[in-house]
């Protein structure tokens, strides 16, 4: 996978396996610092120390244990390989928190990609889980937080094209904004 | 920070909800399902449920529910689709590319005719 917004989506589907009802993403661009960091937490049943130990270890996961698969350790060796690193922290019966840091400026980070599509994946494709999701360059940030889009929505899918042409626009022009914003910052003198 | 920007943007949404819910007389929906597992994601199922979801919104297809899943554990066959039509049995196709999503979408979902040779085959996939 040659984008973080396609681990990210792989690792939600992680957290849905784990039957979380909540998941909450967060990408934050910290120029000052020069860190790119990807935060995935969810409700879901969690893991036990060692599962933790067991879904690093790319040698270990195997078919069987199906929890995760290669995605995990690939990402933490490419994190790792732009200054950074992947923590996990999990406990049984609460949830699980990935957290992927990488050198935002490192020549060999993967782009972040679209992220606005895969946030349109996960809410249009698994409308029964309440997705938050927040994306921060520096101190502009783009915050959803999908109850109140469903509230509006009162049962009616996400996939109807109308509803479905409203919700990409509001998510993407969420997204943009944050880049937007972002740049018109740092063109300042 | 409000997830939706203004009232307005609220209020268009019940409205196409609204108009959404008058259009509907109880009819059978259309499922589609795409795999998303690591191997689906890695093969490109990102791009092809965008492909899908596209399609519905040019073609402005109602009734139609988009699923992700989990790996299927098919090897070799991702980006893996299965399309049910109301009252019809599911039917899964292999090597979904977005280039083919249109004429599937098309075939499939709009004229309800299977793609036979698209059709994934556990008896042929295993041999190769």
């Amino acid at each position: 996978m040659r984008e973080l917004s396609l681990h990210i989506l792989d690792i939600a589907e992680n957290s849905m396996s784990a039957g979380g009802s909540r998941v909450e993403i967060s990408v934050i661009e910290d120029m000052v610092n020069d860190r790119l960091s990807i935060v995935i937490s969810d409700n879901g049943k969690g893991m036990d120390a060692e599962t933790v130990k067991r879904v690093l270890d790319p040698f270990v996961t195997s078919r069987t244990t199906r929890k995760v698969g290669l995605g995990l350790p690939l990402l933490k060796a490419a994190a790792e390989g732009c200054n950074g690193d992947l923590t996990i922290e999990s406990e049984s019966g609460v949830g699980t928190t990935i957290q992927a840091t990488f050198q935002h400026s490192h020549i060999d980070r993967m782009p972040l990609g679209d992220l606005a599509e895969t946030w349109l994946t996960l809410l249009l494709g698994s409308p029964e889980v309440n997705w938050v999701f927040r994306y921060q360059i520096d101190d502009e940030i783009y915050f959803m937080d999908d109850l109140e889009i469903k509230r509006a929505l009162d049962g009616i899918s996400f996939t109807e094209p109308g509803v479905m042409r409203i919700i990409r626009e509001l998510i993407r022009d969420g997204v943009d904004s944050v880049s937007q914003k972002a740049k018109e910052h740092t063109c300042l003198p | 920070m409000p997830t939706i920007k203004s009232l307005e943007d609220l209020k268009r949404l019940r409205e196409e909800a609204q108009r959404v819910r008058k259009l509907k007389v109880n009819e059978g929906k259309t499922e589609i399902v795409v795999s998303m597992g690591t191997v689906g994601i890695a093969a490109g199922a990102r791009e092809t449920l965008k492909a899908i979801l596209n399609f519905i919104e040019a073609h402005n297809l109602q009734n139609t529910i988009i699923k992700q899943t989990g790996n299927l554990g098919i090897e070799g066959q991702d980006p893996l689709v299965q399309i049910t039509l109301p009252g019809a049995e599911k039917v899964l196709y292999g090597k979904v590319h977005p280039s083919f999503v249109d004429k599937l979408m098309q075939e499939h979902v709009c004229e309800g005719k299977v793609i036979a040779d698209k059709v994934f085959n556990p008896e042929i996939s295993a041999d190769t």
